[in-house]
């Protein structure tokens, strides 16, 4: 039995080994693919990198990618190119603009929010514990009449 | 106490976020291509190898371009309602069979029915690459001017073909 799991095994990471796409075509090329596809989103698997990705569509774009970067593109080209077909959301880094204002500033202003009560919270128990407890006359009467009933009672 | 609101108005807020959040589909990208016009495409004939079909011929008709594979498992739950919305007539269908043996493509209609008014074959996905597909189906409404106009991103449904596809149909066939 455990030989034969074993044989699967092998077996089939030489299925993975014969998937794998020639790497040594142009290392170069290949350099730069892998460079600018970690920054990019595979829309099939959208937690991988159109890097990692083993996802059919990966394969087709990683082609189109090779074959830009053959024609002499630039990495900015190249992601244009792919922008203009996915939209912003294949780059893992999405650009700052209005739409995405809320996105990159949000957090920032969160923080800053959170600053901001945290220093009135932490002045005005400042300011209650520094003060001593005064009270008005009126308050004192009351006071004073509540201790008397107190002993009264006794 | 107005103070001991406060933590419940957060919750609040969160819980309306996410609730949206959950009614939104992740798998639904939207198409930047909508409103610009269609990628130029030619195209070889699924049947008639030797003609193609291009973006230009198609220009002055308001026209629906589905794309489909005959491994694609979700178009099989889509095409018959493609097939009744082909018999009314109502706009042509261009049926891009994507990443698909020419054989397996024609072989898949003759037996589940042609919707097409042509089937044109795009066996490296160069053509879906242009349209922004990312995963079969999806189809795109293309007006007379060649502009790309309604994206259904997965498997039409009756419902997306009454109340989205037809509506718009009409409209831009004024």
């Amino acid at each position: 039995m455990k030989f034969w799991l074993a044989l699967l095994l092998c077996w089939q990471s030489l299925g993975f080994a014969a998937d794998a796409p020639a790497l040594a075509d142009d290392p170069v090329v290949e350099q730069r693919l892998i460079a600018i596809a970690e920054d990019l989103r595979c829309l099939v698997c959208q937690n991988e990198s159109l890097a990692g990705s083993r996802a059919e569509l990966a394969n087709d774009l990683r082609r189109e990618v090779r074959e830009l970067i053959r024609s002499g593109k630039s990495d900015k080209e190249i992601k244009e190119f792919l922008v203009n077909r996915y939209g912003d959301f294949v780059l893992y880094q999405p650009p700052v603009k209005p739409t995405t204002w809320l996105l990159w500033f949000g957090p920032l202003v969160l923080l800053l929010g959170a600053i901001w009560l945290l220093i009135r919270t932490i002045r005005r128990t400042q300011a209650e514990s520094q003060s001593p407890a005064v009270l008005d006359p009126e308050q004192r009467a009351k006071a004073q009449a509540l201790l008397q009933e107190n002993d009264s009672s006794k | 106490m107005k103070k001991a609101y406060i933590p419940l108005a957060i919750f609040l807020v969160l819980v309306v976020f996410l609730a949206v959040g959950l009614t939104r589909d992740p798998r639904e990208i939207p198409s930047p291509l909508i409103g610009k016009p269609a990628p130029d495409f030619t195209a070889p004939v699924l049947d008639k190898p030797d003609s193609v079909l291009t973006k230009k011929d198609m220009l002055g008709k308001v026209w629906l371009l589905n794309t489909w594979a005959s491994w694609c498992v979700a178009c099989r739950e889509e095409h018959p309602l493609l097939v009744e919305f082909a018999k009314t007539k109502t706009i042509p269908i261009i049926g891009l069979d994507y990443k698909d043996k020419d054989a397996d493509g024609l072989k898949w209609l003759a037996r589940y029915g042609n919707p097409y008014d042509v089937a044109i074959a795009d066996r490296d996905a160069k053509i879906g690459i242009n349209f922004g597909v990312y995963g079969v189906p999806e189809s795109f409404l293309i007006d007379k001017a060649g502009i790309i106009r309604y994206k259904q991103i997965g498997p039409f449904t009756e419902e997306a073909i009454r109340d989205k596809l037809i509506p718009l149909v009409r409209e831009l066939q004024q």
